[in-house]
C-alpha cells in the first residue's frame, strides 16, 4: 500500500467513463425495480407453493393480467413487521399460519377486508356461512386445511407395523428414532393424547401448569431418539433415507413423496393435528387495488378447492368439500389423501391457534430450556 | 513544507470518510438502537397513559376501583378501533400468559356497550380481572423504562410483590446457553489451535512449491460459501452418512452402533472446527514465516534438541500468531449462529440461537437486544482480560 500516489490517479475522461457507466447501471437497477407490474406474493417454497402457483397465481393472471411474483419464506410476522413499521412495503400478499394471521390482523399489520366482500359459494350461500367455523378473521378468509401426522417407511418396519399415537411414543414396542418438528405446538398435544387424554380436552389440560408438565413428562420418554426438524421438506428425506424410523410431518409433503416419487411411506392419521392457513394483505401496500383483486379470487371456492388437485390439502369452505376430486398430474383420487376424509379423522384435533397466541412464547421458552438439557 | 503535508493528511481523512459513514449508519447506529431497545419500552405506556395513571395509586393487592375499570375499558375499546390493541395485548401477555385473550375478548365484548359497572362487566367477561396478577401484569408491561429484558436475559424473575427472585429451574435457559457458548468456543479455539499449529508450521517451512500448495488446500474451503461446508458436514456426518459408512464397511462398528455425529454437539464442533480453521492457521502462517529458521539452527548448534529449540526458542516467537489466530477464533465462534442452527440439533445449540428466535419468531425485540447487550459485555471483558494477559500490543497478524 506504499507505492507512489500516481498509482492512484484515474485519468479525466476514464473517469467520465465510470461515472457514466455507474450512472447507466444504478438507472437501469432502478427501472428494472420500477418497471415491474404485478404484485408479489409470498408463499412456503416446495411442493406447497408449487400447488398454489398452478391452482391460483396462474390463473389470476390468465383472468387479470396481473402478473404474480411469487416470493418464500418460512412463516412468522417479523419480515411484515419491519416492512410496515418503516413503510417499505413490497410484500403485498401472504399466506400465513392461521395464528399468525389472527395475531398480525390484531397488531394492524395486515388489512381488514369485510369477510361479505369474499365470493360466495356456488349455491349463493354467502362466504361468513360457507367457511368453518373459525376458519376466517378480520382481515381474509382461510385457505386450506393441512394436518401433522406422523408417517414412517415400510422398509423400516418389515414385521409389525406401527397404527395408532401411542406407537409412536412407544420405544419398547417399536424401536427407532423418530423426527419431531421442533417447536413445542403439535407437539405437546400429541404427547397428550398418547398419554390417554382425550382430543376434546387436550387444550383444556394443557391450559393448567400440571397438563404442561404432563406432555412434557411425555415428551421425555421418547427424548433420546428424536431427530428435531425445521423445514417441512426434512421429514420426506429422512424417512426416504431411514434417518428415522418414523416421523411427524405435513401430509401434503407426506403424499407428494408417496404419489410423485413413490416412496414405500404410510401415514398414520391416529391423533393427527389439524391446522389451517389464511392469505391476507400486507398493511399499506400501495398496491392495495391489485391485491384486493389477488385475495378475493384466492378465496374462490374454485382456487381454494384447484390446489387439491396437486397436494393433498383440503378447502377451509364447505362447498368446497364436494370439489375434491382427482390429482391433476397422476389421477390419483385425492378424497382419501385428505386430512378431512372422514376415515381420517377418527381421533383429529384441531389446533387452536388462538390458544397458541396466549402461551407460545412461554411455552417456547420452555421446550427450548427443555431441549437444551 | 507544513501545508502539503496537511493537505495530504487531510486528503487521507477525506478517503476515510465513506467507511466512516457506512460503519456508522450499519454498525453504530443499530447498536446504539438495540442497546436503547433493551431498556425502553414505550408502547403500553403510550397506549394506556390515563390507566397507568389510575394504577398509580393502587396498593397492588386488592382489586382496582370502578374508576380504574372504566379507564382501561375505555382505553382498550379506543385502541380496538386503532386496531392497536394487539401489540399492547402481546406485551402485558409476556408478563402473564393468558392476557392476550383476556384484552383482546374484553375489548370485544365492551366494543358497544354501557354498562352500569364496568368493573362487573369486565369481571362477568374474565374473572382475571379480579385477581390483582391480571393488573400488576398491566402496570408492568407499562414501565416505560424496564429492567425486565435483562433479568429475563440472566434467568431471574419479579415476584407479586417485585422481589428479584430465580426463574423457575424448567424456564431457566440463557445462563446455562451462554456458559455453553463460551464452553464450545473454548473448545473450538484448542482445537483449531492444536490443529492449526502444525499445519501453519509446515507450510511456513516448506519449499516455496509445496507451501504454495498447502496454502491453496487451506483456502479453497476458506473460499468455500459456509452453507455449502455445513450441509457437506451433514452428508459425511449422518447416521447414513460417508463416516458411519466407512466405519461399518471396516468393521469398527456393527450396523445398529452406527454413532450420532450430527445434529449434536458433536456435529456443531467439527463443523465449526473446520469452517474456523483458516482463521487460525492464517495468522499462525503469517508469523511464523517472519521467524528465520537460523534461530532453530543457532539453537541446535549450541546443544539443545529439537524440543528445547522448540520450547525456548520457536514457540515464543511464534506467540503473536497464536494470540491473534486465538481471539479470532474465540470471538467468531461466540457469536456463530449458521452452522450450529443447521448441525446443532438440540443439544449444539448456541446463544445466539436464542437471539435469532426472538428476533424473527417471538419478535421480542427487546429480549434479543439484552441478550445481545450481555454478549457484547461478556466479550469486551473477557477481551480486556486476555489484553492484561496477553497484551494487544503484542498481537501481530504479519
Amino acid at each position: 500500500m506504499m507505492g507512489n500516489r500516481g498509482e492512484w490517479t484515474v485519468p479525466p475522461r476514464r473517469q467520465k467513463n465510470i461515472f457514466s457507466a455507474l450512472l447507466v447501471t444504478t438507472l437501469g437497477v432502478w427501472s428494472a425495480g420500477c418497471g415491474t407490474e404485478g404484485i408479489t406474493v409470498v408463499s412456503w417454497g416446495g411442493s406447497y407453493e408449487a400447488a398454489a402457483r398452478k391452482a391460483i397465481f396462474e390463473p389470476f393472471t390468465a383472468e387479470t393480467g396481473i402478473e404474480v411474483h411469487v416470493e418464500s419464506f418460512n412463516g412468522g410476522l417479523a419480515q411484515i413487521r419491519a416492512q410496515v413499521e418503516t413503510g417499505n412495503v413490497h410484500w403485498d400478499v401472504v399466506d400465513l399460519e392461521f395464528g399468525d394471521a389472527v395475531k398480525g390482523c390484531d397488531e394492524g399489520l395486515l388489512e381488514v377486508i369485510d369477510i361479505d366482500e369474499l365470493p360466495p359459494a356456488p349455491d349463493g350461500t354467502p362466504a361468513r356461512d360457507d367457511y368453518f367455523e373459525g376458519t376466517y378473521t378480520d382481515c381474509g378468509g382461510g385457505l386450506v386445511y393441512y394436518s401433522t401426522a406422523y408417517a414412517y417407511n415400510r422398509e423400516s418396519f418389515p414385521g409389525e407395523r406401527p397404527s395408532t399415537l401411542e406407537d409412536f411414543f412407544d420405544l419398547a414396542k417399536f424401536p427407532g428414532r423418530r423426527g419431531m418438528r421442533r417447536v413445542p405446538l403439535v407437539n405437546l398435544e400429541m404427547a397428550l393424547m398418547a398419554d390417554g387424554v382425550p382430543t376434546e380436552e387436550v387444550y383444556a389440560v394443557l391450559d393448567t401448569p400440571d397438563g404442561v408438565d404432563r406432555a412434557f413428562r411425555k415428551l421425555d420418554t421418547i427424548k433420546s431418539e428424536v431427530v428435531w426438524w425445521e423445514a417441512g421438506a426434512q421429514p420426506p428425506q429422512m424417512l426416504a433415507d431411514q434417518e428415522v424410523a418414523m416421523s411427524t410431518a405435513y401430509n401434503g409433503r407426506i403424499f407428494n413423496a408417496q404419489i410423485l416419487e413413490g416412496q414405500p411411506f404410510t401415514i398414520v392419521w391416529d391423533g393427527q393435528v389439524l391446522d389451517y392457513g389464511q392469505t391476507a394483505i400486507v398493511a399499506g401496500t400501495p398496491r392495495l387495488e391489485a391485491a384486493r383483486q389477488f385475495l378475493i379470487f384466492a378465496s374462490r371456492v374454485d382456487s381454494i378447492a384447484a390446489i387439491g388437485r396437486y397436494i393433498a390439502y383440503s378447502p377451509t369452505r364447505r362447498s368446497g368439500m364436494s370439489l375434491i376430486g382427482t390429482h391433476a398430474e397422476t389421477g390419483v383420487d385425492m378424497r382419501p389423501h385428505m386430512p378431512s376424509a372422514p376415515e381420517n379423522l377418527t381421533r383429529a384435533l384441531r389446533n387452536d391457534p388462538v390458544w397458541w397466541t396466549n402461551h407460545a412464547e412461554e411455552l417456547t421458552e420452555r421446550f427450548s430450556a427443555w431441549l437444551a438439557r | 513544507m507544513a501545508r502539503p503535508l496537511r493537505g495530504a493528511r487531510l486528503r487521507a481523512v477525506a478517503l476515510t470518510l465513506p467507511l466512516v459513514a457506512f460503519v456508522a449508519v450499519t454498525f453504530i447506529a443499530p447498536l446504539g438502537s438495540m442497546l436503547v431497545r433493551s431498556f425502553y419500552e414505550p408502547h403500553v405506556a403510550d397506549a394506556l397513559p390515563r390507566t397507568l395513571a389510575a394504577l398509580r395509586a393502587w396498593d397492588g393487592s386488592s382489586v382496582p376501583s370502578e374508576d380504574t375499570f372504566r379507564i382501561l375499558a375505555t382505553e382498550l375499546r379506543w385502541l380496538d378501533e386503532q386496531r392497536k390493541l394487539g401489540a399492547v395485548a402481546t406485551r402485558v401477555n409476556r408478563l402473564e400468559s393468558g392476557m392476550r385473550s383476556t384484552i383482546m375478548d374484553t375489548a370485544d365484548a365492551l366494543s358497544s356497550a354501557e354498562p352500569g359497572s364496568w368493573r362487573e362487566a369486565m369481571i362477568a367477561r374474565d374473572p382475571i380481572w379480579e385477581e390483582p396478577s391480571a393488573w400488576l401484569a398491566v402496570r408492568r408491561a407499562g414501565e416505560r423504562y424496564t429492567m425486565r429484558h435483562y433479568l429475563n436475559a440472566l434467568d431471574l424473575d419479579r415476584d407479586p410483590s417485585g422481589n428479584i427472585v430465580a426463574q423457575s429451574p424448567d424456564r431457566r435457559i440463557y445462563l446455562p446457553l451462554l456458559l455453553r457458548t463460551l464452553g464450545v468456543s473454548l473448545a473450538i479455539t484448542i482445537i483449531c489451535l492444536i490443529l492449526g499449529y502444525p499445519v501453519a508450521y509446515l507450510i511456513a517451512n516448506a519449499s516455496p512449491a509445496r507451501s504454495n500448495l498447502l496454502l491453496l488446500l487451506v483456502l479453497v474451503p476458506f473460499w468455500t460459501s459456509l452453507l455449502v461446508r455445513t450441509t457437506s458436514w451433514i452428508v459425511l456426518l449422518q447416521n447414513q452418512g460417508v463416516v458411519n459408512d466407512l466405519l461399518v464397511a471396516a468393521g469398527v462398528i456393527g450396523e445398529d452402533g452406527r454413532l450420532a455425529l450430527v445434529y449434536n454437539m458433536v456435529g456443531t464442533l467439527v463443523a465449526m472446527t473446520q469452517v474456523l480453521l483458516p482463521f487460525m492457521i492464517l495468522p499462525l502462517y503469517a508469523v511464523m514465516r517472519s521467524i528465520s529458521p537460523t534461530y532453530l539452527r543457532a539453537a541446535s548448534s549450541l546443544g539443545a534438541t529439537f524440543r528445547q529449540g522448540f520450547v525456548r526458542v520457536y514457540w515464543p516467537q511464534s506467540l503473536p500468531g497464536v494470540a491473534a489466530g486465538s481471539l479470532l477464533v474465540f470471538i467468531l465462534s461466540i457469536g456463530y449462529y449458521i452452522t450450529p442452527a443447521l448441525v446443532g440439533g438440540r443439544t449444539g445449540q448456541l446463544i445466539s440461537n436464542m437471539i435469532a428466535y426472538h428476533m424473527q419468531e417471538s419478535l421480542n425485540w427487546g429480549l434479543a437486544a439484552a441478550l445481545g447487550v450481555i454478549l457484547l459485555v461478556t466479550v469486551m471483558s473477557l477481551y480486556l482480560v486476555y489484553n492484561r494477559l496477553v497484551g494487544i500490543e503484542r498481537m501481530r497478524l504479519s
